[in-house]
């Protein structure tokens, strides 16, 4: 077992540095997600205009995994309407099953490809991005 | 102890991530010693049949093992007889009978049930839900900074509204052990009953369910070197007797009608359907084989294991203990500086050693200690200074991993 391809430079760098945490006064969306087995807790928040996301935001507490993926995910969807944040979800989840993509749009995301050798993880990793969907759902259910 | 016990746990002898296995998960479950794995083999391979009712030489076999295996568990923990032990799938059924059978019955609105706030969740929700039902009270008693309770704030808890005391023997979490015959007393000054949850300590130390004077007692055999999916409650056979059966079905009808029905005497009024037979099978040869050893060598192990694992944890920088600094029990909960339990539990994985890393079931407790998890050490008869040493190197390299990392 390689624990180097777990914890990355890059994934540690996310978890003493995290982007985007905190909260705005005013999130249009937030979503508070908790994963029962492990006490690892995200609250996200996404503001949406025009269907696209203008900015996100995230507390939480967690693992080093669960924490870093908060914080890129965050940074990946900045900027990008709900279609392409839903489909960063997606090859996210292909990334958890071991497949071989790319993202060209935020490449410290493929520095999390290593979890897929530790199955009890990838729920950690997985956490921020399921928050990201539930927000997505809810945002369309408005519209 | 004897450095053959751990000869006789098959599953210990294997390499991890290329290091010789450490477990030291055993408040979660224990290792089955080869005794318990022929038990459960020679059931199937000579025994299987269905209980009470076959007529032929398999159905007296099996019956015979399933009832023998009764006997040694009321004998282990010194019931009066075997009718007071009923066989559930663990601890978690045997407390949700208590609570849905006994507890529903017998509180009304305004009656208190009281508990701790370290409860495991099994030994919490469903007083919870009893409660909910009949418009009870739960009402929790204090803990001291150190997860310990004085009986004074027992005292004050326990009121002559109260019905149920439901507490731990011994904590999952904190390693405490709680003085339970003492509480029982106070319990039944008042009028109450007081129900015990074993699961961990009845595979550490001797149990004499007469001698504490309670009413219920629960335990799982898979904590004891048993297999999964067996476990007992004990119960006073005048309790029992008053109480309604909460599963209905096939072995626990005596007589069947079509609009009602009566049930069987004790203890099989309790276990409808096929029960878990070669489960308890494996109980009894586990009883067996801990009863070879010795629960008092057991106990005496395991406090010296703690002790000098206490000793060494201690010096490394960043260790945060959660629970008192003298363990009567083999069972340490911990964090290491910033680095969260799970990354704890995964780096020290690497290195062949297995701990549990998490909310232990205590999300109550959690909020009390104000963590959102910890790392758990949980030892166990087969476990030596070595492994302890081992855990020890291993909380040592994550520290230093993950102070290169940054």
């Amino acid at each position: 077992m390689q624990l180097d391809d777990l914890y990355r430079r890059v994934i540690m760098d996310h978890y003493k540095n995290p982007r985007n945490r905190g909260k705005f006064e005013d999130g249009t969306v937030t979503i508070d997600l908790n994963n029962p087995t492990c006490g690892d807790r995200i609250s996200l928040q996404l503001k949406v205009e025009d269907g696209i996301v203008k900015d996100a935001k995230y507390t939480g507490e967690g693992c080093s995994i669960s924490m870093s993926s908060a914080s890129m995910m965050t940074e990946a969807i900045k900027g990008r309407n709900l279609q392409e944040a839903e489909e960063l979800a997606s090859r996210f989840s292909s990334l958890m099953k071991g497949e071989a993509v790319e993202f060209e749009e935020y490449e410290d995301i493929e520095a999390l490809s290593g979890v897929n050798k530790f199955p009890a993880r990838i729920k950690c990793a997985t956490l921020a991005w399921n928050a990201l969907r539930k927000g997505i759902e809810g945002t369309e259910e408005k519209s | 102890m004897n450095p053959s016990i751990r000869e006789q746990f098959p599953i210990l002898h294997q390499e991890i991530n290329g290091h010789p296995l450490v477990y030291l998960d055993n408040a979660a479950t224990s290792q089955k010693p080869r005794a318990v794995i022929e038990a459960v083999k020679h059931y199937y391979e000579w025994e299987n049949s269905n209980v009470h009712r076959g007529v032929h030489t398999l159905g007296s076999r099996a019956t015979d093992a399933y009832e023998g295996a009764r006997e040694k568990v009321a004998r282990f923990i010194n019931a009066k007889s075997m009718e007071e032990i009923i066989f559930t799938r663990g601890t978690t059924t045997a407390l949700n009978l208590v609570a849905s059978s006994y507890a529903r019955s017998v509180c009304g609105p305004g009656d208190e049930i009281v508990l701790t706030e370290m409860e495991h969740h099994s030994n919490l929700i469903p007083w919870q839900q009893a409660a909910l039902a009949v418009g009870a009270t739960l009402k929790y008693i204090p803990l001291q900074p150190d997860g310990t309770i004085t009986l004074e704030d027992v005292e004050n808890t326990i009121s002559p509204r109260t019905k149920v005391v439901a507490i731990a023997y011994v904590s999952n979490v904190m390693g405490v052990v709680h003085p339970v015959k003492e509480i029982a007393a106070i319990a039944h000054r008042n009028g109450a009953v007081i129900s015990i949850d074993g699961a961990q300590s009845t595979p550490h130390m001797k149990v004499d369910v007469q001698d504490l004077d309670c009413d219920f007692y629960a335990l799982s055999g898979h904590k004891m070197c048993a297999p999964t999916g067996i476990g007992a409650l004990y119960g006073k056979k005048a309790l029992l007797n008053k109480m309604e059966p909460v599963e209905f079905g096939g072995e626990m009808i005596n007589d069947v009608g079509l609009y009602e029905s009566n049930w069987k005497e004790l203890p099989w009024k309790f276990e409808g359907g096929t029960p878990i037979i070669a489960g308890a099978v494996g109980l009894g040869a586990a009883i067996d084989f801990l009863q070879d050893i010795g629960m008092d060598n057991i106990e005496q192990h395991e406090s010296r294991l703690a002790a000098y694992a206490m000793n060494r944890l201690a010096e490394i920088e960043g260790f945060q203990l959660y629970g008192p600094r003298i363990r009567e029990v083999g069972l340490i909960t911990f964090n290491l500086g910033d680095v969260h339990p799970h990354d704890l539990a995964t780096v020290l994985d690497a290195q062949g050693v297995a701990i549990r890393a998490g909310h232990h079931c205590c999300q109550p407790l959690m909020r009390w200690l104000q963590v959102s998890s910890t790392a758990r050490a949980s030892f166990y008869l087969y476990n030596t200074e070595e492994d302890v040493d081992r855990l020890i190197s291993a909380l040592i390299q994550t520290k230093e991993y993950f102070g290169d990392a940054t």
